[in-house]
């Protein structure tokens, strides 16, 4: 049973469809890579799948369970935690107390357990060291991390990244790739936006291309990459 | 010596006007929320303690641990099946609907209890003093002005060690994010609305118990409450404290030099500290 089906998911706003009749599933423990040009419905995508937004039409399924009209809040109990493009941290709560609130909102641990939890994950981060600091105050590489953390926090079964390596410094880029590889390592699905190209591939197993809304191929990262409608289009190199 | 005689009294003042205040202060901070029917909820709290202390001839202090569960189920209630449903981008569908909320209830309010004036009856304690030192208190207001610290600090503690607090703080930074993080808003800010409820019946205690009440006086109430929270800064619990203290302190002196300048003495200072500190005296950093 794959731990996310999309059935022909689609929506608009006004005339505008940002998400054209899109299907895929993701298996559990599976990574996928999604690329596309701005404005391809790359974000829209991840805030249908999290109830941000709501479906059109179409039915988004999680661990067999429909979820299409569930809420944000009842998702995250599902199994989907999530990070944004651009950081969006708590920031009148530390760094520890925003990993708290998602690991024990979302992720059900509660007591002192809970504690330990955020704490391993702040380690695994590269945060333990800004665990007290005002979560307002950090770095991009920081708030990059945090978002990360924070979405590692909620015990997700499928993690969704957005451009999470954008703006980062090749050793920065690096160290989170680490991380990530970690994450997938131990089971967790991934679905992951990026534009930075070798940090994606070097993760993923599977490469989905969209265009102005519509899913335009899935398969392999060599596969995809390689395709000459995605050199055209999301490349820009005329074949 | 009379001069400190008059500021201490100011800041006793200050209590009561600062528990009218921590209820508004809570629920503007978590939700950006300014509830006009603030002072008429106080008020409706007031006759919840008068009824209950009448009908099972209850010591007002101990009514007011039967009509503060009351208060919160109403408030969670409120907030659940009316405000959160005209909560949004747009600041003015809330403030038109606590506006209409406040005129019901003071018409239902004097329907139900008249436009006479009611007053709880505490007893003894309410004409005891204490001599502390040059100057002398009275208990109640003593008893006033500790219960909002004690108010204040609770609600504080709550914010900062509990797991609701938590809560509280990052929905008041992003909702949206916050559902992300498996916290659902509208249940956050129904359990906010019930606190600041129960809080209101602390106050209502004490304003039955100094002062004559009709269901006309919630909205002069509510312009206390208002100042002092915006001189705290919009927020601030503590700074609620430290608002009401301002407001009550200009009273007294105000009442010092005329008993006429009382109430104007209050309004001119929330003027002057609006001029200088636009943002109130302990402003939060990112608002």
């Amino acid at each position: 049973m794959s731990i996310l089906s999309l059935n022909s998911v689609s929506k608009s706003f006004g005339a505008l469809k940002v998400t054209d009749n899109v299907s895929f599933d993701v298996a559990p423990g599976q990574a996928l890579g999604i690329i596309g040009p701005n404005g391809a419905g790359k974000s829209t995508l991840f805030n249908l799948i999290t109830g941000n937004i709501p479906a059109d039409g179409g039915q988004i399924v999680l661990n067999g369970r429909d979820v299409t009209r569930d809420t944000p809040m009842q998702r995250v109990k599902a199994g989907v935690g999530r990070s944004f493009q651009i950081p969006q941290p708590f920031t009148h709560l530390s760094v520890y107390e925003n990993l708290m609130v998602a690991a024990q909102f979302g992720g059900g641990h509660h007591g002192a357990k809970a504690g330990q939890f955020c704490m391993d994950i702040l380690d695994r981060t590269g945060l333990a060291d800004e665990a007290e600091s005002a979560s307002g105050g950090l770095s991009l590489l920081q708030r990059k991390r945090l978002e990360l953390a924070r979405a590692m926090a909620t015990s997700p079964r499928l993690i969704l990244l957005d451009e999470i390596a954008g703006g980062l410094t090749d050793a920065e880029c690096g160290a989170l790739i680490d991380t990530i590889k970690g994450i997938h390592a131990e089971g967790t699905a991934i679905i992951w936006i990026e534009h930075v190209l070798h940090a994606l591939t070097s993760v993923v197993e599977r490469l989905m291309v969209l265009n102005f809304g519509q899913m335009l191929m899935i398969g392999e990262p060599a596969e995809v990459m390689e395709a000459r409608a995605v050199k055209e289009i999301y490349l820009g190199i005329e074949v | 010596m009379i001069w400190v005689d008059t500021i201490v009294q100011g800041i006793l003042l200050g209590g009561l006007y600062a528990l009218f205040a921590a209820g508004l202060s809570l629920v503007f901070g978590i939700m950006r929320l300014v509830n006009l029917a603030h002072g008429d909820l106080i008020v409706l709290g007031a006759f919840l303690i008068l009824v209950a202390a009448t009908a099972l001839g209850l010591h007002p202090f101990l009514a007011v641990l039967i009509a503060a569960p009351v208060m919160f189920v109403l408030g969670w209630a409120l907030q659940t099946w009316v405000l959160n449903r005209v909560l949004g981008d747009d600041i003015l569908p809330p403030l038109l609907v606590t506006f209409g909320l406040s005129v019901v209830i003071q018409n239902a309010l004097l329907e139900g209890f008249s436009a006479d004036s009611q007053k709880l009856s505490a007893g003894g304690i309410e004409a005891a003093s204490l001599a502390l030192g040059p100057v002398t208190v009275g208990v109640m207001p003593l008893l006033t002005l500790v219960s909002a610290v004690a108010v204040i600090f609770g609600l504080n503690q709550l914010f900062y060690r509990t797991a609701l607090g938590r809560a509280f703080r990052a929905t008041s930074d992003d909702a949206v994010t916050a559902g992300l993080m498996g916290i659902r808003p509208q249940n956050v800010f129904a359990i906010a609305t019930g606190i600041a409820m129960v809080v209101a019946t602390i106050a209502a205690l004490y304003l039955g118990i100094r002062a004559n009440f009709d269901p006309s006086v919630g909205p002069a109430r509510l312009i206390y409450a208002f100042e002092a929270v915006i001189i705290g800064g919009l927020g601030s619990l503590w700074g609620t404290l430290a608002g009401g203290i301002v407001i009550g302190v200009a009273q007294a002196l105000g009442a010092a030099i005329n008993p006429e300048w009382q109430i104007l003495a209050g309004h001119i200072a929330f003027v002057v500290i609006l001029l200088l500190r636009p943002r109130g005296l302990f402003p939060r950093a990112n608002d």
